[in-house]
């Protein structure tokens, strides 16, 4: 599966920091000009805790779990008597505890944030936008709402149409990493439902966003 | 001369008034000196027929008002002339109560430079509607003054929001005799009057989405006009009434399409790849003015409704939003974003120049009074929404703090056909 293969990727640059295949991006966006592209970070999970709001705690309880499993890996290897299949096991369960709290670590964000005026989604949020794509796929009678949001400065009519645009560029988003489209509404609230009210920047940034809602 | 009128203003019941607090600044370049003498049967306070008509007259920037000082003369023959120095016309009038709770306004209006009568007239209207005799009569004196029809027995629309309780509110055009259309705990946005005021469409999210729907005014009876997968938004009437302009993202970007006011005969008028919304029709339903991000930024352009090319209106500033013709049709005027401020400005289209009208702040959504003299838009006063107008020349500015809500989304409706 292609969303498993970026998240292995990402896996690897984590582990091992020092990747030599970037990540690919799983964003498309339907204007010319922003286009998204994944950096080539050694360390995506650290990129994302850059987000408002990010309990850092499972993954870091989960890497210190994978260098204890590495270490145990490590004496299997040195051991001249131990199994291949010692070997591995060993490596795929530090894998495996990794991924599940990268995974349980991005499905806990329901938002994704976006730059002044701009619908495409940021190579930032792309770890939310994976776990929540395979979350749906591996769950397909799940549905979600993705509803936009815009700062005020506009006219209500233009955010609640840049609203959607997010909403639509996020849902692709989710599409292209395996949800189906027909799990997925896109609305726009515009400006209508700011989380913060302020006129400066601090408030406007928490308002430039859309939210991943599976509970409607 | 003696009219008998019987007044049919739309049957509301009004809530109790909500006070407000006006804020009048500038004054117009000739300002007529003028008195309103207290009417016989008239309430001594803000609600009564003398006070209303005065803070009418008040409002426009364009009158002084005089003092009466004392003076109370209730019929042409009583006034003397030489007791009114200065004064230029003088309003004067007697209120008597019918049998069937009905009431009758008597009044004139004199010129007291050449000694003449202007106008007099008797108002007959149910005693609740007392308000709606005081602006006709403010109508009449402001047509008889200037030459310009008079928009005080106009009426708004707004959405008002308190406490997460959002409701669709239809004033006075001096923001009184608030009547609430629908109260929602989702938003409601961008209410449109239909051309004969008796009804108006707008955008709930009480379906957890924006969807348009369409309200008539004295029956309370609404219908769901779009409900399309996305947003559904920006309704605008066209001059006759007959269709109406929508945006719509069900086939993914924000276009804008026409549709028939029963809803039917849906068509796409102008797409692409961007963001494309706000329409307005021009007086003569010939073209449409939207907003657009085509150009990088939202920006105003014009664009014929029989199809054509749209044409970029605006260059100035960061961004440009919300256009609405002007009743004659000669000029527009929009949100003007620069510099971190929203303005309100307006531009002709013969000299192309933009006019900011205002000192800029978080100004949005002007809409032209149906005379064009005033235009009316969402301001904030400590961190609320309020109304507040501008004259078209930017020479009077008025805002208007309610007590409490935070007021936004404010339209001027048409004229009524009486």
């Amino acid at each position: 599966m292609k969303n498993k293969l970026i998240l292995s990727v990402l896996l690897v640059n984590l582990l091992a920091a020092c990747g030599s295949n970037p990540p690919k991006a799983v964003v498309a966006d339907a204007k010319p000009a922003p286009v998204v592209s994944a950096p080539a970070v050694a360390a995506p999970v650290t990129s994302a805790v850059n987000q408002p709001s990010v309990d850092q705690s499972p993954v870091q309880a989960a890497e210190a779990k994978a260098i204890a499993a590495e270490a145990v890996a490590a004496r299997v290897e040195a051991d001249p008597n131990a199994s291949a299949a010692a070997k591995a096991n060993a490596k795929a369960d530090a894998d495996a505890d990794v991924r599940a709290a990268v995974e349980a670590q991005a499905l806990a964000k329901h938002s994704v944030f976006f730059p002044f005026d701009v619908d495409a989604v940021q190579p930032a949020d792309l770890n939310t936008i994976q776990a929540h794509a395979q979350n749906l796929a591996s769950n397909p009678n799940l549905k979600v709402r993705v509803e936009g949001n815009a700062d005020e400065r506009g006219s209500s009519e233009y955010n609640l149409a840049l609203g959607q645009r997010r909403a639509n560029n996020t849902k692709k988003a989710l599409v292209l990493g395996g949800a189906r489209s027909d799990q997925i509404e896109a609305i726009s609230y515009g400006e209508e439902k700011p989380l913060a009210t302020g006129h400066d920047e601090a408030s406007w940034a928490q308002n430039r966003r859309a939210d991943i809602d599976y509970t409607k | 001369m003696h009219r008998l009128l019987l007044l049919c203003v739309l049957c509301f019941a009004w809530p109790a008034q909500a006070e407000l607090n006006i804020e009048i600044t500038g004054a117009g370049e000739h300002q007529t000196p003028v008195s309103v003498a207290r009417f016989a049967g008239d309430v001594p306070d803000a609600q009564g027929i003398s006070s209303v008509v005065t803070n009418d007259l008040l409002r426009t920037g364009l009158f002084k008002l005089i003092d009466p000082a004392g003076k109370a003369p209730h019929e042409p023959g009583e006034v003397k002339y030489v007791e009114w120095p200065g004064v230029e016309a003088l309003l004067m009038g007697s209120i008597k109560k019918l049998d069937g709770g009905n009431v009758s306004v008597k009044f004139s209006l004199l010129d007291m430079v050449r000694h003449t009568e202007l106008e007099s007239q008797v108002l007959i209207a149910q005693s609740d509607q007392v308000r709606a005799i005081a602006h006709r009569i403010s109508d009449m004196v402001y047509e008889r003054l200037t030459g310009s029809a008079g928009v005080f027995s106009t009426r708004i629309a707004y959405v008002s929001r308190d406490k997460g309780r959002f409701r669709l509110v239809v004033a006075d055009s001096d923001g009184y005799g608030e009547q609430s259309l629908l109260a929602s705990n989702e938003p409601i946005m961008s209410p449109a009057w239909s051309p004969d005021g008796k009804q108006l469409a707008y955008v709930s999210f009480e379906q957890r989405r924006a969807m348009i729907f369409v309200q008539t005014l004295t029956s309370r009876q609404r219908t769901l006009l779009a409900s399309f997968p996305g947003s559904n938004s920006s309704p605008a009437w066209s001059p006759d009434g007959k269709q109406i302009a929508l945006v719509l993202t069900h086939e993914g970007n924000s276009q804008i399409y026409l549709m028939n006011s029963d809803g039917s005969n849906l068509h796409s008028i102008i797409s692409g790849e961007e963001i494309d919304t706000e329409p307005n029709f021009s007086p003569d339903g010939k073209s449409i003015l939207f907003t657009s991000d085509r150009g990088g930024s939202a920006q105003i352009y014009r664009v014929p409704v029989n199809g054509g090319s749209a044409e970029r209106l605006t260059f100035e500033g960061n961004s440009n939003f919300s256009p609405r013709f002007s009743p004659d049709g000669k000029s527009f005027v929009f949100s003007h974003y620069d510099g971190g401020k929203f303005y309100i400005a307006t531009q002709d289209f013969e000299s192309m120049q933009m006019q900011i009208l205002t000192s800029g702040g978080w100004e949005k959504k002007p809409s032209f009074a149906p005379n064009g003299k005033l235009i009316l838009f969402g301001s904030e006063s400590q961190g609320r929404g309020i109304l507040a107008t501008v004259s078209s020349d930017g020479k009077v500015k008025q805002k208007m703090v309610a007590q409490f809500g935070d007021i936004r989304e404010p339209i001027w409706g048409p004229f009524l056909k009486q």
